[in-house]
């Protein structure tokens, strides 16, 4: 065998092998999936007991639970985005330049990432609390960009480290702006990670409890609703919505392949 | 203007940070050092003794969470690099479909998420119960309340965040940087080695740091997949702060545990030569 | 700003000390106002009377609840809306007595309102420290007509509220023994199937320290509202030879009902109101209550302090007392009602009911889970009620055994 074949042979057996861990990491979607059709008998919803589409016919039949997800959604959205601006920078800062504070700021977005949940919400509610801030979607947000900050940070500044810093020199000496470079050569350069940190905030909002639940007020989010609903059974309804986020999720993946391979 | 740049991108992080983090956990701090109790209220005494016996209470527990999330990282490791190496070179243009793909089913809840593995999983479930029903595995077999299951469940929640930021630095590799390696080293292990791997370095830090960190505060897949002796830090904390509302010892075990993790962090940063990544922090 | 805090920062430039300074400054403020002290002297009757005499209706009241713990239709509090013309806003906003204890915590101590007029917390460790911290208004009986005429006498005794001075109950559970029937064949009645060698690393018990206490007490003769801190020791000293002998699977939260339902566990500690909806759904899990004792556990009603309208508030935890209101309530909760009257109108409309609502009415009726027998109200107690010194020996008893 060649070394060519054998690249080749290496390449479907990774091909294979992503989609083998894609699979894993999606297999209890499956079930969540699957019994979001269960005909259940009793509030707990566990054992097979029939197909039925009662569910998704009743999906807003129980308005709190809306209500949690479309929070969620919102909440996920905000913070998220300004995640992204304020990472991207801070990123940037980092991974370009050299000034006075970096190790300090090293310092923190390392001291963000590690702080327990539970202390970094209790902390937060005693601040929002001494300040006698009102506690509500925005603070919310508010602390899901703390927590998210980090990661987008980190993850942009991976890919500026690695980057040939003369590209963009070149470009102003060719009398770009500095905001011209940044658009036209920085931008399109770090852009997968500015994605790949964007979907790990996304990831990151609409999943968090703890964070959540000191600094929510009255205000409900998909997570907190579902572990409230765990003492009395979780209705059928949360794995509908769960099903078509996921769907949701497949089509924008799939949508956005197609897309790609036309400009291509 | 140049010069002022760094200062002015990180700016609205700082402010961020500065008043969301630092003030808060300088309050963490003071608290760590009183005592007293819920009811009397808690003075500062700068009783540095907290520390001491948070970490003489719970030193089994701090150790574990280090091996467990060690353990858990390097299976990060090792299941995401091919991973993101594959869609980094091979990916063309479903790049960005790999990539959410990994990520969806974390957009669901975890609740969710631990349901269906504590269905799929059960000692007679359609996995094993099959598996046993053929004769595979021994009647006892089971993996829910082992720390396998603790492990396991840390590297499945944390993957992704292994191999987004491995991307992201494979990624910017040319694959012509490849094949001319190939070509002068002879062999793909050689070019992998050599030109491959030491450009992906600050992408698997920074998925080490953003894996590694977490796991290891992480209390969540203890309680709902660990057995008796399987406690990690996190949940000691909780009940500290949350049952037994021993604010002082909380603080103190949080602290312990975020300078055990700095001091694992730096000296890891060192081990790999990627100093240049953390320059100035670890001066 | 103490200069202890200030001595590790010596090395820094003088601006970077400046910045940490205003930091630690304002950081020890907030500490400060974040564990004053807030031990309160019981109230003053009369203070009580006071209060109450000086409330008004204002046409609204706040309700913080736990999810599917009201109908969809809302049906109580409307009708409520209809009786007595008071809006109400339901939230529910209640996870975890922890994390909802955990979140109130900063906002009652200080001094602020948290935004409810009722909120539901299970009797344990939670529910205490608002009771003695003073975070609960206590309730004006003479205004409470419903409840003292239909409430069960079981729920008039609670030890953790002696006298209902803060609390009445919303719904209640038992906490007794739950076995999987494809694998346990005996009929379990005693205590002692938790600690049988037979079982091993097929026990599943509880992770709460008020409630792994409880059994461990019930397993050594004792009665958990009259123990003694020997008595603790010596219910440890039973949990932990039963985890040291490899007995137990695993210390649970809620997850140990699908652990017995899946056959992952045999013998189990359980909560009736779970089991019910598992043989509902055809699972093969039993329930007994153990001869030596069981738990009864309980949501309970309260005003917290700061509320905006407590008079709306005591109004509507009284309504919720009417025997025909506290069935619809209990019709879609299915757990234990503090209304025992309940039981009598389900019979009635069984008489009338179609075939489908009998059968779900009968299941319900017949069910110990839902009503408890009196044979079984008399093995029940509440969990143990601790002063501050003493839950600093209790818990750490426990959590050795449950955390380790």
């Amino acid at each position: 065998m060649t070394s060519g074949e054998r690249g080749r042979l290496g390449d479907r057996l990774l091909h294979a092998y992503t989609w083998l861990v894609i699979v894993w990491l999606s297999a209890p979607i499956a079930v969540m999936i699957l019994f979001g059709f269960n005909d259940k008998q009793s509030k707990s919803n566990t054992s097979w007991q029939g197909f039925t589409l009662r569910w998704y016919a009743e999906l807003f039949e129980i308005s709190d639970l809306t209500v949690a997800l479309r929070n969620s959604l919102v909440i996920a959205l905000v913070s998220t985005v300004i995640t992204v601006v304020l990472g991207t920078m801070l990123g940037l800062s980092l991974g370009r330049h050299r000034f006075r504070g970096k190790g300090v700021t090293n310092f923190l977005v390392f001291a963000a990432i590690s702080t327990p949940e539970l202390v970094m919400g209790a902390s937060l509610l005693s601040l929002f609390v001494s300040g006698n801030v009102p506690r509500d979607a925005n603070t919310i947000i508010v602390s899901h960009v703390l927590f998210s900050l980090s990661f987008v940070v980190v993850t942009v500044r991976a890919r500026i480290v690695t980057l040939d810093p003369s590209l963009e020199e070149a470009a102003r000496d060719l009398g770009a702006t500095a905001w011209g470079t940044f658009r036209q050569v920085t931008l399109p350069s770090i852009m997968p990670a500015v994605m790949a940190g964007a979907m790990l905030s996304f990831a990151l909002s609409i999943d968090d409890y703890v964070v959540t639940s000191f600094v929510n007020g009255s205000t409900v989010t998909f997570p907190l609703w579902i572990v409230g609903a765990v003492k009395t059974g979780i209705p059928p309804q949360v794995n509908v919505m769960g099903t078509l986020i996921f769907c949701v999720g497949v089509l924008i993946a799939v949508a956005n392949a197609v897309v790609a391979r036309r400009r291509a | 203007m140049r010069r002022l740049t760094p200062y002015l991108l990180a700016l609205p992080s700082w402010m961020w940070l500065a008043i969301f983090l630092v003030v808060p956990m300088v309050a963490m701090a003071s608290v760590s050092l009183q005592t007293g109790n819920a009811y009397d209220g808690y003075a500062m005494t700068f009783s540095f003794s907290n520390y001491g016996e948070a970490l003489g209470r719970y030193s089994t527990q701090l150790l574990r969470s280090l091996l467990y999330g060690g353990l858990a990282t390097v299976a990060m490791l090792l299941i995401g690099y091919p991973v993101a190496y594959w869609i980094a070179f091979r990916g063309g243009d479903r790049k960005s479909m790999y990539l959410f793909l990994l990520l969806l089913p974390f957009f669901v809840s975890f609740v969710l998420r631990t349901i269906s593995w504590n269905f799929l999983l059960a000692d007679n479930g359609i996995l094993f119960g099959t598996l046993k029903g053929w004769g595979l595995l021994p009647e006892s077999f089971h993996v829910l309340a082992t720390t396998l299951a603790v492990v396991g469940g840390l590297t499945y929640n944390f993957l992704p965040f292994m191999i987004l930021p491995v991307y992201v630095a494979l990624e910017r590799v040319d694959p012509r940087v490849v094949e001319a390696a190939q070509d002068l080293y002879a062999t793909r292990a050689g070019a992998f080695r050599r030109v491959v791997l030491p450009l992906s370095l600050p992408g698997v830090f920074a998925g080490v740091l953003m894996t590694f960190v977490p796991a290891t505060a992480d209390p969540i897949n203890a309680q709902i997949l660990g057995g008796t002796g399987n406690t990690m830090i996190g949940n000691n904390i909780q009940t500290e702060y949350l049952v037994n509302l021993n604010y002082p010892t909380a603080s103190a075990l949080s602290f312990t545990l975020m300078a055990v993790l700095l001091v694992g962090i730096f000296a890891y940063a060192r081990a790999l030569g990627t100093e240049n990544v953390l320059e100035a922090a670890a001066r | 700003m103490n200069p202890p805090l200030r001595g590790p920062l010596t090395g820094r430039t003088r601006r970077d000390v400046f910045r940490l300074a205003g930091y630690s400054a304002a950081g020890l403020a907030l500490a400060a106002c974040g564990v004053q002290g807030q031990k309160v002297a019981p109230p003053k009757a009369d203070a009580v009377q006071d209060f109450w005499a000086k409330q008004t209706k204002n046409g609204k009241v706040v309700f913080a609840n736990w999810p599917e713990y009201m109908p969809e239709d809302k049906g109580p509090l409307e009708r409520f809306k209809k009786d007595t013309g008071i809006a109400y806003e339901y939230k529910e906003v209640i996870q975890e007595n922890a994390d909802f204890f955990g979140k109130a915590d900063p906002v009652l101590r200080a001094g602020q309102s948290l935004g409810y007029d009722i909120v539901v917390m299970t009797n344990g460790v939670q529910l205490q420290h608002m009771l003695q911290l003073g975070y609960a208004v206590p309730l004006d009986h003479t205004r409470l007509p419903n409840f003292q005429a239909n409430a069960g006498q079981k729920f008039k005794e609670r030890s953790y509220d002696p006298g209902n001075k803060y609390t009445i109950p919303y719904a209640s559970g038992v906490t007794g023994i739950a076995y999987n029937t494809d694998h346990v064949e005996e009929e379990i009645t005693s205590i002692e199937a938790l600690f049988d060698p037979r079982y091993k690393g097929r026990v599943g018990m509880m992770n709460d320290a008020q409630e792994i206490g409880n059994f461990g007490m019930f397993a050594v003769g004792v009665d958990p509202e009259t123990s003694t801190e020997a008595d603790w020791k010596k219910a440890g000293e039973k949990l932990k030879a039963q985890r040291d002998a490899g007995l137990v699977r695993k210390y649970y939260d809620q997850g140990y009902i699908d652990a017995v339902a899946k056959g992952d566990v045999w013998v189990t500690m359980a909560w009736s109101g779970d089991v019910f909806q598992r043989q509902l759904a055809g699972e093969p899990v039993a329930f007994v209550v153990p001869e030596e004792g069981g738990t009864i556990w309980t949501d309970n009603m309260l005003i917290p302090k700061g509320a905006a309208n407590p008079l709306d508030a005591l109004m509507l935890m009284d309504y919720l007392y009417q025997p025909a209101v506290a069935a619809e309530l209990d019709e879609f909760i299915q757990f234990v009602t503090p209304v025992p009257a309940v039981q009598d109108l389900f019979r009635e409309r069984a008489k009338t009911a179609g075939d489908k609502d009998k059968k779900a009415l009968n299941d319900m009726i017949d069910s110990p889970l839902m009503f408890p027998s009196e044979a079984d109200y008399a093995k029940l107690r509440t969990y143990t009620t601790l002063t501050t010194q003493q839950e600093q020996v209790f818990n750490p008893i426990f959590q050795s055994i449950t955390q380790a």
